[in-house]
């Protein structure tokens, strides 16, 4: 056996330390794989979807009624590629058992959607349709399972084998072509691809060559909602990402580094009986290489079997496809664990090199360097148990690993932090756009006959206060389209409306707008805006409005014209009996009921599901890297721990000795780590606003209560003391005379 | 005060560390243990301390049998009847001479001020009260086992323990350490040492034993 060899061996006789660097670099290389698949994934996710789709850069319609299949299918001359022509249909459905009422869907005929040359479908969940009365769904918000019955207006069936998601959005179904000639053809199909897609100009042409009465899709269009859509999620995903890359870099190099640390004793040995000093350097590379290599691998193995429900998540949340795994990521992510683990190796191996043979055979039996002695003679003052307090002091005496420790949990509470906080953001987003459904107790659905119910829901005992609210297309001027518009009437400022700036409108004449109102019309808070059918409206402040449409509210009586159906809110005075109220006005023939906040939407519990994952891999990685960091400090004091016991301390005291070495770098690491999830969540929150085109209220931002925040920050020592708990015990359970004899 | 009654220690399939052992100890006797290497001394000094359990038999210490203690028993027991000292010191590095003396009442959760005052005066009585700031790094090797005994000595133990005591100190310094384990042994502390030097033991001793191969020597 060569002497190299003797050295990797000796180090990896030593099985728990040698697991617990397996185990960490597996994580961090887990938590590097899939970070670098989330910055893959937040990087141009629409133009990568698009080129994986070969997505279709325009999509025709035409009336079935007044083209045939041959004209429609002459227009593929046009462009560069095309397909098509495909049978379309128009899918209403009823509701039935299990099933929600539908909206009309436009679906395609299509014998093979996954494989056609383009817009290749993808498919999410299920299988194709193969014959009639089976139907393939777009993946939305709608979310039908598969296996659902659609119970359709003449009384047949289709039932939903798949769901799929095209890119390009051609179709919200995809049948055969059978079954979209007997559902009713309503139009043909025809997807064109283009040299030249890239410009509004050259797609406007692409669309006049069609001819007039043709209904057409850009992918431009398409592309411009993606964007908006995966501009709101990009940062949050994005700092994800970096957090892992830098905590996964920073336990594999302080795992490399303490592995490399941990052998000079045996090196010395080698040297003394004739290992070369570049055979030292080899022989430490190569002891770090091996149990890092293997955690690589298994690392690698780790992310791509978790990045295929991740990326699911992402590409539902993007609205785009799953990114398969990366061969790409994963060769980075093995260079980038590599790079590291040599990175750090390296100067270890140097120094163990340059180290004279006397000194390495004399390492943990010479006093060290007195570093750790102030530490010591401080926490000695204490009042604290002697157990705590010795443990209190001895990270001090190794400095690197002290900070590498305090950086790791630093990482983990960041992570924690900006999760919490921005779990707790969107949950406050969701409450403030739906307050003003929610801050009433009772609603009052408008009558057919448009009588105003206002008299009689004053009279009814117990109505605390009320409004009217409905909607109205308000017309503005420098608006292409009219505003979105809600009026009032009656006294509406309890509703519950956040304002971003300025106050409630309090007479006609008045308004207040969403911030999407205000970047569309380059107006501010104070302008006056103008419009047919209304007077000048003057915009006397910005309200949040969650849609980032561009909204105006404004009292009923500002915009004479409008004709609309109000709905009645009341709010109760306390004690009022909701059921006995609500009796009241239905005997009255009105049709009153219970206001009710809506459950969180799919896209909350996406996100929720997404940032759980990331935070338990991240405190995970966090909690090996301490554990890892332990292990090597109980190692290396093992002969110390032998002392303690044999003057008499108990199992009991020896773990808590431990536990309380990594309290001090647990509690400032969390301290730190703090501040800087907090900073991390106030800039990517508002940075996913700013990319939704929306304004948040300072309420949902400041979400973090100075108790959450303490709490926050002793995550930090619960981090620790979760991943000292191992070492512990192991600790505990060492017997006396064994630990005073090792060396 | 010690009964150790047929005693044996195996480590695997090795030959055995102690044999079928048996020897009493009185209160206030200084036993030497005497043997070659691998003799079984260290491992019934070991058994005695209640650091290692034996294979086989029984050992009562104070009327304590140690064979049967969980860990934290015998830890306790250590604080209570019995002070350590090693051949290689055992001191802890990054303490200071007071505070390593300090460490078993401090373990033992003594009063703090009693216990300063305790360790004050055994740095004094041991001769090195100058050194009560410096680190154990900084004295020579008599000055450490000086160290080392007035940290066993801190609980006021009823038996001391010591393991080749002058094993790794010079003459000059071997004489010191052996001086002082006369003075104590005649303030009426029972001592059980393990040395090879025979010199050590015929001056400190009343009584020797000789161990071979794990057994008392005919």
């Amino acid at each position: 056996m060569s002497a190299i060899r003797t050295v990797v061996r000796g180090a990896q006789r030593r099985r728990v330390s040698t697991i617990v660097i397996i185990a960490a670099t597996t994580m961090a290389v887990t938590a590097t794989v899939l970070a670098g698949l989330l910055l893959a994934a937040s990087s141009a996710p629409f133009a990568n979807a698009f080129a994986q789709q070969h997505g279709a850069h325009l999509t025709a319609l035409f009336d079935a009624a007044t083209t045939t299949k041959e004209q429609a299918a002459a227009t593929a001359s046009q462009a560069g590629q095309a397909i098509g022509p495909f049978p379309v249909a128009s899918v209403s459905s009823r509701p039935g058992p299990g099933t929600p009422p539908l909206p009309p869907l436009t679906v395609a005929g299509r014998a093979d959607p996954g494989s056609d040359p383009i817009d290749k479908v993808t498919l999410l969940a299920g299988r194709w349709a193969r014959t009639t009365g089976e139907i393939v769904l777009a993946r939305t918000d709608l979310m039908i399972p598969t296996g659902t019955t659609l119970h359709l207006p003449d009384g047949s069936t289709l039932t939903v084998v798949g769901q799929a998601r095209s890119i390009s959005q051609t179709a919200q179904g995809w049948v055969t072509p059978e079954q979209a000639a007997a559902l009713g053809q309503t139009g043909w199909q025809m997807l064109y691809r283009y040299a030249d897609a890239g410009t509004e100009a050259a797609m406007s042409a692409h669309k006049t060559a069609l001819g007039t009465g043709v209904q057409t899709q850009s992918w431009l269009d398409v592309r411009n909602d993606a964007a908006h859509r995966t501009q709101l999620y990009v940062p949050l995903l994005s700092a994800f990402g970096l957090i892992g890359l830098a905590l996964a870099a920073l336990v594999i190099g302080n795992v490399t580094a303490g592995t490399v640390a941990s052998a000079t004793r045996r090196i010395g040995v080698m040297k003394a009986l004739g290992l070369t000093p570049s055979q030292v350097v080899r022989a430490c590379l190569a002891q770090a290489l091996i149990p890092g290599l293997i955690g690589t691998v298994l690392g690698i193995a780790a992310g791509d079997v978790l990045a295929i429900p991740l990326m699911s998540d992402v590409a539902d949340l993007f609205g785009t496809v799953p990114m398969s795994v990366t061969p790409w990521v994963d060769a980075a992510a093995i260079a980038v664990a590599v790079l590291v683990i040599a990175a750090t190796a390296a100067p270890a191996a140097w120094r163990a090199a340059r180290l004279r043979t006397v000194d390495a055979l004399a390492v943990g039996r010479t006093p060290h360097d007195g570093r750790g002695r102030v530490a010591a003679r401080l926490a000695a003052r204490t009042r604290l148990p002697r157990p705590l307090s010795l443990g209190l002091a001895q990270p001090f005496t190794k400095p690197a690993r002290l900070l590498a420790m305090l950086l790791t949990v630093a990482f983990g509470t960041a992570a924690a932090t900006f999760a919490i906080g921005l779990s707790t953001s969107l949950r406050h987003v969701q409450a403030a756009d739906q307050k003003p459904a929610t801050s009433a107790d009772v609603v009052v659905a408008p009558a057919l006959d448009a009588t105003d119910p206002s008299a009689v829901i004053a009279a009814t005992p117990g109505t605390a206060a009320y409004y009217g609210r409905g909607p109205a297309d308000i017309a503005v001027d420098g608006l292409r389209d009219a505003a979105r518009g809600t009026v009032t009437t009656g006294d509406a400022h309890w509703a519950g409306y956040e304002m971003l700036d300025g106050r409630w409108y309090t007479r006609p004449g008045e308004a207040v707008v969403s911030t999407g109102f205000l970047t569309a019309t380059g107006k501010h808070v104070g302008d006056v805006v103008t419009g047919a059918g209304h007077g000048p409206l003057t915009l006397v402040g910005e309200v949040f409005d969650g849609s980032a449409n561009n909204h105006l509210y404004t009292d009923v009586a500002s915009v004479p014209g409008q004709r609309t159906f109000l709905e009645w809110y009341v709010k109760l005075q306390p004690g009022t009996d909701r059921g006995a109220y609500l009796a009241t006005l239905q005997n009255q023939n009105l049709h009153a009921e219970a206001t009710r906040a809506e459950g969180p939407d799919g896209t909350l519990v996406l996100l929720d599901s997404i940032t759980a994952l990331l935070t338990v891999l991240l405190v995970s990685v966090a909690g090996l890297g301490v554990l890892n960091a332990v292990v090597l400090d109980s190692r290396d004091r093992v002969h110390d721990i032998g002392v303690h016991k044999s003057l008499g301390m108990t199992p009991k005291q020896t773990a808590a000795m431990v536990v309380a070495s990594v309290a001090v770098p647990g509690l400032i690491g969390g301290i730190a780590g703090v501040p800087a999830g907090y900073l991390l969540h106030h800039w990517a929150v508002p940075a996913m606003a700013h990319g939704a085109g929306i304004r948040l209220p300072q309420t949902t931002i400041d979400v973090y209560a100075t108790g959450l925040l303490a709490a926050l920050a002793l995550a930090g020592v619960v981090i620790a003391a979760g991943g000292a708990l191992l070492p512990a015990g192991w600790a505990a359970r060492t017997r006396t005379a064994v630990a005073l004899r090792t060396e | 005060m010690i009964d150790v009654v047929d005693v044996s220690r195996r480590y695997g399939d090795a030959q055995a560390a102690l044999d079928h052992l048996s020897l009493h100890v009185s209160e206030g006797e200084c036993l030497a243990l005497l043997g070659p290497s691998g003799s079984g001394k260290s491992t019934l000094l070991n058994l005695i301390a209640g650091l290692d359990r034996p294979t086989e038999g029984t050992v009562t210490v104070g009327g304590t049998r140690v064979d049967r203690l969980s860990e934290a028993a015998a830890a306790r027991y250590r604080r209570a009847t019995i002070g350590l000292v090693f051949q290689f010191f055992n001191l802890l590095d990054d303490l200071t001479v007071t505070d390593n003396v300090l460490l078993p009442a401090q373990i033992a959760g003594r009063p703090a001020a009693k216990s300063r005052r305790r360790a004050g005066e055994l740095l004094e009585t041991l001769g090195i009260d100058r050194h009560a700031h410096a680190y154990p790094g900084r004295l020579s090797g008599g000055e450490r086992q000086r160290v080392a005994v007035a940290r066993a000595l801190m609980n006021r133990p009823p038996l001391l323990l010591a393991d080749e005591p002058t094993g790794a100190l010079d003459t000059a310094s071997g004489t010191e350490v052996r001086k002082l384990l006369v003075d104590l042994h005649a303030d009426g502390q029972t001592i059980v040492l393990v040395t090879h030097d025979e010199t050590l033991a015929a001056a400190v001793a009343t009584r020797t034993v000789r161990l071979v191969d794990g057994q008392v020597a005919a």
